[in-house]
């Protein structure tokens, strides 16, 4: 029984590590600020085919294709922005986690704010109307209805 | 009076985001439209698969409406679209092929064993034109205008309902 043990936690261990390897390849950047740069442009596009992995966490055909190309594009010296408008151009604003305002987005990027000023409209305006409610005066009539009904003895 | 619509007016909201959000649980992400939709066919340089000698540029799918189809060896879905692909060859539409990240050997051996209704096929081996295409995973098909623009996608396997209600009626939109 131990040893089966043993030998199951051995198997997953090189399952594992199989896996590791045959997965991401390895790159050498010369420049650390490139280096930094090709994990940030690898973490924030989506692999088209399995959805939601980003391309620097997939095993994916493709992932490993855009990764060669974000690399080969950075050795060309593209800036951010140019590499990721080169991406879009061919996989969509899909493979962005996030995505770009324009007009097709406003409503994902302008719906969380619009709520919440909807909602603290409504606070002030609820706060308003009991502040209203309470710090309006009586009228002498409305005074005299509540005395005659309170204390209908003493005025009989 | 007033009061009780505005306390209304957040529910409402929630119930209207609810659905909204739900109906979105609903959709398919990987129905979503290419991304060269309606643009020009990307620009490109390669061989043929039969004659390494011949080249062939975006030039080869101007003029006529052209199904492209971009295949490989490798690939099962390719293997069992074949015949649809042999009958949309047969009711007169041009097919240009792109024999996608294969070898020319396995490449040719495919044809010759499922049928070639391919005029030409563009090879590319290292995936360079599917990668311009925004391909992802083969089998998927491009309908090219006589303008050399992509007017319509699909993605994976054309069973042959899709040939009957997608891509014929695609095809005569834009000839």
């Amino acid at each position: 029984m131990a040893l089966m043990r043993t030998m199951a936690a051995l198997l997953l261990l090189v399952i594992a590590f199989g896996a590791a390897a045959g997965g991401i390849e390895l790159r050498e950047f010369d420049d650390p600020v490139m280096e930094k740069r090709y994990h940030d442009l690898t973490a924030s596009m989506r692999c088209p085919l399995c959805e939601n992995q980003a391309i620097n966490d997939s095993d994916a055909p493709i992932s490993a294709d855009m990764r060669e190309r974000v690399y080969q594009l950075l050795q060309d010296g593209q800036s951010d922005i140019e590499i990721i408008n080169h991406m879009v151009q061919r996989f969509g604003e899909y493979i962005l986690y996030n995505p770009r305002l324009e007009s097709r987005t406003y409503l994902l990027w302008g719906l969380p704010i619009a709520l919440v000023l909807l909602g603290a409209m409504v606070v002030v305006l609820m706060i308003r109307a009991r502040r209203n409610a309470s710090a309006k005066a009586l009228s002498a009539e409305e005074r005299q209805r509540i005395d005659a009904l309170t204390n209908r003895k003493g005025s009989s | 009076m007033k009061r009780r619509l505005l306390l209304l007016l957040l529910p409402v909201c929630f119930l209207a985001l609810a659905l909204f959000f739900y109906q979105g649980l609903s959709l398919d992400p990987s129905q979503r439209d290419s991304a060269l939709m309606a643009r020009d066919f990307p620009t490109f340089e390669a061989s043929t698969l039969r004659d390494e000698n011949r080249r062939v540029d975006q030039t080869l799918l101007e003029g006529e409406v052209t199904l492209v189809n971009v295949w490989g060896e490798w690939c099962p879905a390719c293997k069992q679209e074949m015949p649809q692909l042999l009958e949309l060859a047969d009711n007169d539409i041009r097919m240009v092929g792109v024999n996608y990240r294969d070898t020319r050997e396995k490449g040719m051996q495919f044809l010759s064993e499922f049928g070639d209704p391919f005029e030409v096929n563009i090879f590319d081996p290292e995936g360079e034109l599917g990668f311009d295409l925004g391909v992802y995973g083969a089998p998927e098909t491009f309908l090219v205008d006589a303008d050399g623009v992509i007017r319509y996608h699909h993605k994976g396997y054309v069973s042959p309902q899709d040939v009957r209600e997608r891509i014929l009626p695609e095809v005569e939109k834009w000839r």
